[in-house]
């Protein structure tokens, strides 16, 4: 390994010795493809003609009125495949194709990866096996048919809470089974080296894009918002912005509350520890047993979190806070109704946070609401991660009165 | 250094032309008192060495067998402190033999290193091995273990380069926990090919005690890893395995003494039919 995967203290390749061959055959994949001019030109390609970057800046005029304050959201909902997860697939393919592997597997939580990675397979002709908790794949049920319909295999994973953490229990097993033909097409900024490192990089596609479409309304925003549960959307959106002025905001799932033990809040509430491959905040017991987690949504339904994210948290560059499952309902209802966008359950609670502090910045300036246009400078850049029609059928139970 | 157990073992095992056969099983299943009643079985039944898991939430290097019994064992109350517990029990009535510890990570992490390798040290612990803790990052954790005498143990597999083989086996070690096929712990119908040429490998570079594991469940294989040059054979999912079939018996009612004394005969039986085949 030529890298030790750090960010301080995180990070790093907590793995069995039968993965560390591959996890090394891997980084030089990948750091030998960054150099490539081909591969860069490759991706471009695909990000500009498959993916439909670069994605709208979109200023959310009703909802800036309705708060007082401008809310400017990144589009990531109209990526090809409705979320930020098809960026980094598409990268990691070009890899997995060029370090000659024959087959894909990956993890999924609210089965987005699961879809991004299904894309990839038809795409690249790839034989793909999907990973997913038994309980995800019953609450998104919507995508695990468009896996299948995209020729994957979708495997539900009956073990332990039946979420994102015991699929990937199962892939990494399934991996160390068939390491030789087969890449690990991991869905977010955790694991082991280099992947954290090499997702973060391909996600930045959305921070870099965002920071040069905010020119048009001032230098930097007042605050960068996204939502966290591994964190690969917040990490694409932040780094671009942590040199500037602007606060990072990351908002993890406060789900039934903090105080009921039943939510995903990995940062805010929990402590360092080893999983998956890297050290980093953990949602754990007293004895170092990953405690089980809550959240509306299944993308940010997980015990652990970007070693990266752990990093900027102990720096104190980024704040690390909860939103409930209520708050983030609500927020998801609001932006349909006032914008005519519905926003994924995940990047909802991004939202939900941009609600609070754009209420708390006006009260702040004693802004008249009608005044919100003034601080269009000082807006909130909302990183929204995904389209909302995957959680139809969750939404439809949270407000039985739509019928 | 503790590992003159270890040391003491195979030196004797050598001059008896014998190998080691070491059973493995997750400390605290079914529960607390039955799984010490096991660990004896394994000593009655010939094991010369034994090696014991404390059970995790997420154990990523094994399959279903033993991802079962860390369920048995934890929704039995099994905590590290629990293990321990059992662990000290067993030392005291068998001072003799070398207990090798299995488990992950963040069991060692969340209470500090060096508090737990104490507690190990204290609880009578001759060797650690952490499955997801690779070359790179033991730095830590061997300082700790060296500090409190505890012997870090580490894994070949067939994936490992000889680059790195050359860097494990330089890190010493009571034994080389070597596995001879990918995948995740297991019971496979014969021995993998890769065995013999991986051990040839490491024979090459180094005089490390190599035991052999991953797959291992009857008796034949254990003669053959001994063929295959290893200095014994690791069995752990098929001992668990009857754990798990005669738990299944049991139903909710659980264990009374007489079906614990059944479980027992059975394991140390089987113990001994293994250890049967390390002697030529």
């Amino acid at each position: 390994m030529r890298g030790r995967g750090r960010f301080g203290e995180y990070g790093g390749f907590y793995v069995p010795e039968i993965l560390m061959p591959a996890l090394e055959e891997l980084e030089a994949a990948y750091l030998d493809a960054k150099r490539d001019p081909e591969f860069k030109r490759e991706l471009k390609r695909l990000l500009t003609e498959y993916a439909g970057r670069p994605t709208s800046l979109t200023l959310c005029e009703n909802l800036s009125r309705k708060l007082g304050w401008p809310i400017v959201l990144k589009r990531e909902d109209l990526v090809h495949g409705g979320a930020h997860k098809t960026n980094q697939v598409l990268g990691q393919a070009l890899l997995a194709k060029r370090m000659g592997k024959r087959r894909l597997i990956a993890e999924t939580g609210a089965g987005q990866h699961g879809v991004a990675t299904a894309m990839m397979g038809a795409l690249f002709n790839l034989p793909t096996d999907i990973y997913m908790g038994g309980l995800d794949a019953e609450r998104q049920s919507l995508n695990v048919f468009r896996m299948r319909l995209m020729g994957a295999n979708v495997i539900p994973v009956q073990s332990g809470s039946r979420t994102l953490k015991d699929a990937i229990n199962e892939a990494l097993r399934d991996w160390a089974t068939n390491v030789a033909d087969t890449h690990y097409l991991l869905g977010t900024v955790c694991g082991p080296h280099p992947y954290p490192r090499m997702v973060g990089e391909f996600q930045r596609v959305i921070g870099r894009e965002a920071r040069r479409q905010f020119r048009r309304y001032g230098a930097a925003p007042r605050a960068v918002v996204a939502c966290v549960g591994g964190g690969s959307n917040a990490i694409g959106l932040f780094k671009d912005f942590l040199p500037t002025s602007a606060e990072i905001h990351g908002i993890e799932a406060g789900g039934r509350g903090i105080a009921s033990g039943e939510h995903g809040a990995t940062i805010s509430t929990g402590s360092p520890g080893i999983l998956h491959g890297a050290r980093s905040y953990l949602l754990q017991d007293e004895h170092g047993q990953i405690t089980e987690t809550h959240s509306v949504s299944a993308g940010l339904d997980y015990p652990g979190v970007g070693p990266e994210h752990s990093a900027l948290r102990d720096s104190g560059r980024a704040t690390y806070w909860s939103v409930t499952d209520d708050e983030a309902l609500a927020a998801f209802k609001l932006l349909s109704e006032t914008e005519g966008i519905v926003p994924a359950l995940e990047s909802s609670h991004a939202l939900a946070g941009a609600v609070k502090l754009a209420r708390r910045y006006a009260r702040r300036e004693k802004l008249r609401k009608a005044e919100w246009r003034s601080r269009i400078e000082d807006a909130i850049l909302v990183g929204l991660s995904g389209r909302g029609d995957k959680d139809m059928e969750t939404a439809r139970g949270c407000f039985p009165e739509l019928g | 250094m503790s590992n003159t157990r270890y040391s003491k073992v195979f030196r004797d095992l050598a001059e008896r032309r014998e190998g080691a056969f070491v059973p493995f099983t997750v400390l605290g299943d079914p529960d607390p008192e039955a799984s010490l009643e096991i660990l004896r079985a394994f000593a009655r039944g010939g094991a010369d060495m034994v090696e014991l898991g404390i059970p995790f939430s997420d154990p990523v290097a094994d399959g279903p067998v033993i991802q079962a019994a860390d369920l048995r064992a934890r929704a039995a109350g099994v905590t590290p402190d629990v293990a321990l517990g059992i662990i000290k029990r067993f030392r005291d009535e068998y001072p003799e033999m070398p207990i090798g510890l299995l488990l992950y990570a963040n069991l060692i992490h969340k209470p500090g290193l060096s508090t737990f390798y104490r507690d190990l040290a204290a609880a009578g612990v001759d060797s650690v091995l952490i499955p997801d803790v690779p070359l790179e990052e033991s730095a830590p954790f061997k300082k700790a273990a060296d500090a409190n005498g505890v012997d870090t143990v580490f894994m070949a597999t067939p994936s490992t380069t000889p680059e790195r083989l050359g860097r494990i086996v330089k890190q010493g070690g009571a034994y080389l926990y070597t596995v001879s096929r990918v995948g995740v712990t297991g019971q496979d119908s014969s021995l993998s090919d890769s065995a013999a040429p991986l051990i040839k490998k490491i024979r090459r570079i180094a005089k490390v005690p190599i035991l052999l594991g991953f797959g291992i469940s009857k008796p034949d294989q254990v003669r053959a890893a001994l063929t295959a040059g290893a200095d014994g054979a690791i069995c752990g999912s098929a001992v668990v395995n009857i754990i798990a079939e005669h738990v299944e018996d049991w139903g909710c009612r659980g264990g009374d003494a007489e079906s614990v004394k059944r479980l027992c005969v059975a394991i140390k039986n089987f113990v001994t039919s293994m250890k049967r085949k390390t002697i030529v």
